[in-house]
């Protein structure tokens, strides 16, 4: 048996947006097959700091399925955006290192480590990021598909929101307004619905521009950091030749 | 003041209905309200895209039948009853699996990337407690997807405008207003008690509010988080549906708690391996040596003991899920045959599940979800060795009770109001968090469907009792909603001024441990007897616990003492429900009572809430309950309605056991047919 070790976590603390910042220092016992997220859930069930010994309040984190498919517990971690759950101790820290804990930085913050995401679900209102069914009634089995439609569909299906993409985008600041390369993708997952492809035009046209596709500088670090694998960078190219060609041919078809 | 019309009160409010929850029971009950003109208030803890439903795996299913088997809704009704060990309404059951194949047909409509064949139809795959290809899946993460399918259609409804009696636009009206990251606190209820509207608290500013609304949905999801660790999500505490329960709503079969016979063990969550696995061809066994000291690919065939195709060779490896567990409980337990640990040398409380003999390719179009979830937990690869599982708590069967309203040919009346129904009038609940549709034991893959289903059916329920109601919420008067909401918030001030010894997290760890180990798989009534004490005794101490955060805004340890509260409730209701029931059935499994007893038991556990004494809660048991439905009154008891499939032993040793239908096509088919 290994003999009991310790996991160090260094978190960032701040109540709100405008309230000011520290970080607290906890250890706890190390477990088998730890994440960072079991971690915390130690930290709470005795919440002092390692250093002062001080009795502090719970931290607060966002987390619901631990298994990297709700997108909730995104975070920096040792500086680098990724999701909590799947974050193993033994392979963040395999020498028992400090592991810092901080928010996203691009999303405006709730508490410690939860910030608001809520613009990246109105991004999806924005892109009309849905399949315009005339009624859930029965009308009878969708339109048939190839399993090739379906392989380049479903990795683009699973983003789950996580806002990775955006935290590394140099793009996405407070001086601009760009959308992002997750909503981008799921334009032209919807573009490629045999039914979805029919309101191709509207999507398009509301991603064209600065905001939109344009909005681009090509520096690739949505690909790196997806958790998804999702093939980012591919999705804003095709999405933006979509784009040019609707907008130079577009009036032809309308 | 105007006369109250299909879309304002009187006083000229827009008329909404409360769904709480946005998993597929709550999105789809909202769909439908939508498409039947009814504006919705959402309310979700987690933003809904979030919600538990996203943890799905293996598939949802549906009598499609497109691989020329012969499946048919009937034969998916007669063996959703078998499998739940026949205990479910069978009405209820028929309407599901009569709508089976338009859901999935729906589910496709709407974009859901789901596996095709070669022919670009859909592709279906096996699942448990049946002999047919039923379920069809998206990858390995199918609840994601249709999770996301539903969730965009209701974020449709988030712009589309509301419209009055003359079909114009209500300036500032959308069909759906989301409320996230709102948790429901409790019921408004007026003097008749009829369901008013609820009080929900905003997790980000804590303030807590009090909404109206025609009629409330709970589609809560179900309550795994009082098991401590399981395969569920964090928010599954159950909380919504034990503040429902201590308003009256009754709940039901609490007992059948679903253990799924396949998760990796760690040390925050119990991560499934859908049954998927198995439905592709995965095997599953122990070595025959119980000392094997060699990996397990490299273990000779001869010298592997698969026991589930030994012991039942007609389902093998795809029986039921509590006859899976109790198996794999019986051989790591009783029989101390678990997969041998040279390092600890011990033998662990795991047994092989082995796909390696699938090509990786088909594994990876068909599984890659959750072998991506094996590799990057456990840090094996699963196309090499076999996986290392062993059973965790997944699902409750029981839950809030339903009404249902029967046809004469013992189906369902489609539309009637008292569908989905509980028994609080005004009050409804679809997907987990009700009991409706698998009695004592859920099939894999059935669960997204009764989500749905349940959705489909309360939708244009509640849309009939609102047509029909009396007096709009909306007219109900302040005083109702300034009560509730004051309540509440004496409640919450309450909680922040906690400042015992008692660690509210530490005190839910212990409450969990007790109920996974003696509240699961196998139960025996001096250790039930024990739990229901210890059950008081951590009742008592959670109220001596430490808020130990006064903070303002999100407050997550505030919360949790309410949810650690309203988890001990419903850990009563489940405890006691498995004490009272001497007899084997299903998930409840009593070694000294091991048969199914049908002249005493084939009945609900009908739960009701009664404040003791001491201020513990108690449970009062009914086998009968009354409830008014728009001043009518509708009386029911606790007898299950078996008028379609007539009860039988359950023998998953025979192959097509589960559905007599099945066995007759068999039969009547030419002698060269041997299996479907
Ligand atoms: C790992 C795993 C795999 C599974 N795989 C399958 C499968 O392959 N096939 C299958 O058929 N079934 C499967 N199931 C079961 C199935 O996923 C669930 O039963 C189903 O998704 C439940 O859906 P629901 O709509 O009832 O609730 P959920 O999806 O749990 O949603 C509940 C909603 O209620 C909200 N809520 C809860 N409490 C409150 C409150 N107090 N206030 C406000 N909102 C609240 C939540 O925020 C959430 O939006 C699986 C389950 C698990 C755990
Ligand atoms: S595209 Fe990838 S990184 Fe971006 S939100 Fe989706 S899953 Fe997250
Ligand atoms: S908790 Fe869902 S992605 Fe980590």
């Amino acid at each position: 048996m290994s003999q009991a070790k310790n996991v160090k976590l260094k978190i960032k603390r701040q109540e709100s947006a405008e309230g000011p910042a520290r970080y607290d220092h906890f250890e706890v016992q190390w477990l088998p097959q730890m994440n960072v997220i079991s971690a915390l859930m130690e930290v709470r069930k005795n919440p002092v700091t390692s250093d002062t010994k001080e009795k502090v309040a719970p931290v607060n984190w966002e987390s619901n399925c631990l298994e990297e498919v709700c997108g909730a517990c995104t975070m920096l971690i040792n500086g680098r955006v990724r999701q909590a759950c799947t974050a193993l101790i033994d392979q963040v820290a395999p020498g028992g290192e400090e592991i810092t804990l901080e928010p996203m930085s691009k999303f405006p913050l709730v508490r410690d480590l939860v910030v608001d995401r809520s613009r990246m679900f109105n991004d999806l209102k924005t892109v009309k990021a849905w399949v315009q069914l005339d009624g859930t009634h029965e009308l009878g089995a969708g339109p048939r598909q190839s399993p090739e439609n379906q392989e380049e569909a479903y990795p683009l299906a699973r983003c789950m929101t996580c806002g990775s993409c955006l935290e590394a985008c140099p793009q996405v600041n407070d001086s601009s307004n760009f959308i992002g390369p997750s909503a981008i993708s799921q334009v032209r997952l919807f573009n490629l619905h045999p039914s979805g492809k029919m309101h191709a035009k509207e999507r398009l046209e509301a991603i064209m521009g600065e905001d939109g596709v344009a909005g681009c500088g090509k520096a690739q670090n949505c690909v790196e950091v997806c958790p998804k694998d999702i093939p980012l960078v591919d999705s804003i190219t095709q999405v933006s030749r979509q784009a040019t060609k609707h907008m130079l041919f577009g009036w032809l078809f309308s | 003041m105007a006369a109250k019309t299909a879309i304002r009160s009187e006083s000229g409010k827009v008329r909404r209905v409360i769904v709480v929850g946005g998993g597929l029971g709550g999105l789809m009950t909202a769909i439908k309200l939508c498409e039947a003109g009814v504006p919705v208030d959402l309310f979700s803890l987690v933003p809904v895209k979030r919600s538990h439903s996203v943890c799905a795996q293996g598939g949802i299913n549906a009598s499609v039948n497109t691989k020329g088997e012969g499946d048919s809704p009937r034969i998916h009704l007669e063996e959703t009853a078998y499998g739940g060990d026949f205990l479910a309404n069978q009405p209820p059951i028929k309407g599901m699996t009569d709508a089976a194949p338009g859901i999935v047909y729906m589910l496709d409509r709407m974009g859901v990337p789901f596996n095709r064949t070669p022919e670009g139809l859909l592709d279906f795959r096996r699942f448990g407690g049946t002999l047919f290809h039923r379920t069809a899946f998206a990858g390995a993460t199918t609840g994601q997807q249709l999770l996301y399918a539903l969730d965009e259609q209701v974020r449709r409804y988030e712009t589309v405008e509301v419209e009055d009696e003359n079909g114009m636009a209500i300036p500032g009206e959308k069909m759906v207003r989301k409320f996230e990251f709102w948790d429901m606190l409790s019921l408004v209820q007026d003097g008749q008690g009829v369901c008013r509207g609820i009080v929900a608290q905003d997790l980000k500013s804590m303030q807590i509010e009090a909404f109206p609304g025609d009629a409330v949905c709970l589609a809560t999801g179900g309550p795994g988080i009082i098991f401590g660790k399981s395969t569920n999500s964090v928010i599954n505490t159950g909380t919504a549906a034990s503040a429902a329960y201590q308003q009256g709503a009754c709940y039901a079969n609490g007992e059948f708690i679903q253990v799924h016979p396949t998760a990796i063990p760690a040390a925050d969550k119990l991560r499934l391996i859908s049954e998927s696995a198995r439905g592709e061809g995965g095997r599953v066994w122990v070595p025959k040596n119980p000392k094997e000291s060699r990996r397990g690919r490299e273990v000779p065939e001869s010298e592997r003991d698969y026991f589930l195709e030994r012991r039942y060779p007609g389902y093998g490896n795809l029986v039921p899920r509590d006859i899976a567990s109790r198996e794999l409980f019986v051989t790591c337990f009783h029989e101390g045959r678990g997969v041998y640990n040279t390092r600890t040398a011990k033998n662990e409380s795991e047994v092989y599940l082995d796909l390696t003999h699938i090509p990786k390719p088909t594994l990876k179009r068909k599984l890659a979800g959750i072998l991506e979830i094996y590799e990057k937990f456990v840090g094996e690869d699963p196309y090499d060795n076999p996986m290392r599982v062993f059973p965790a708590v997944h699902y409750s069967m029981g839950g809030l009770w339903v009404d249902f309203e029967r046809s004469a040919d013992g189906g369902l009346v489609h539309g009637s109001p008292r569908n989905q129904a509980t028994n609080i009038p005004g009050l409804y609940a679809a997907g987990e968090v009700e009991y409706q549709y698998h009695g004592a034991n859920r099939l894999g893959a059935n669960s997204l469907l009764s989500c749905i289903w349940g959705g489909m059916a309360a939708g244009p329920a509640i849309a009939s009792y609102r047509n029909n109601m009396g007096s709009s919420a909306y007219d109900a008067g302040s005083n109702l909603f300034d009560g509730a909401k004051k309540r509440e918030q004496a409640k919450y001030e309450a909680i922040l001024k906690m400042d015992g010894p008692e660690n509210p997290f530490q005190l839910h760890a212990e409450l969990g441990q007790m109920m996974l180990i003696d509240v699961t798989i196998e139960r025996h009534n001096d250790r039930l007897d024990q739990v229901l004490a210890k059950i008081e005794e951590i009742d008592a101490r959670s109220r001596k616990v430490s808020v130990l955060d006064t903070s303002s805004r999100m407050n997550q340890s505030a919360q949790f003492v309410r949810h650690l509260q309203n988890m001990i409730v419903l850990a009563r209701v489940i405890a006691q429900g498995a004490r009272n029931r001497d007899e084997s059935r299903g998930a409840h499994f009593k070694p000294a009572f091991k048969e199914r007893d049908d002249a005493n038991w084939q009945r609900s556990t009908l739960a009701m809430h009664r404040e003791g004494t001491n201020g513990h809660g108690q449970v009062n048991y009914v086998r009968e309950l009354a409830y008014n439905l728009n001043g009518t009154q509708v009386n029911v008891s606790d007898a299950v309605d078996v008028g379609l499939v007539k009860p039988r032993p359950r023998k998953y040793e025979t192959a097509g056991a589960a559905s007599a239908t099945a066995a007759d096509d068999k039969a009547k088919a030419s002698p060269s047919t041997t299996s479907v």
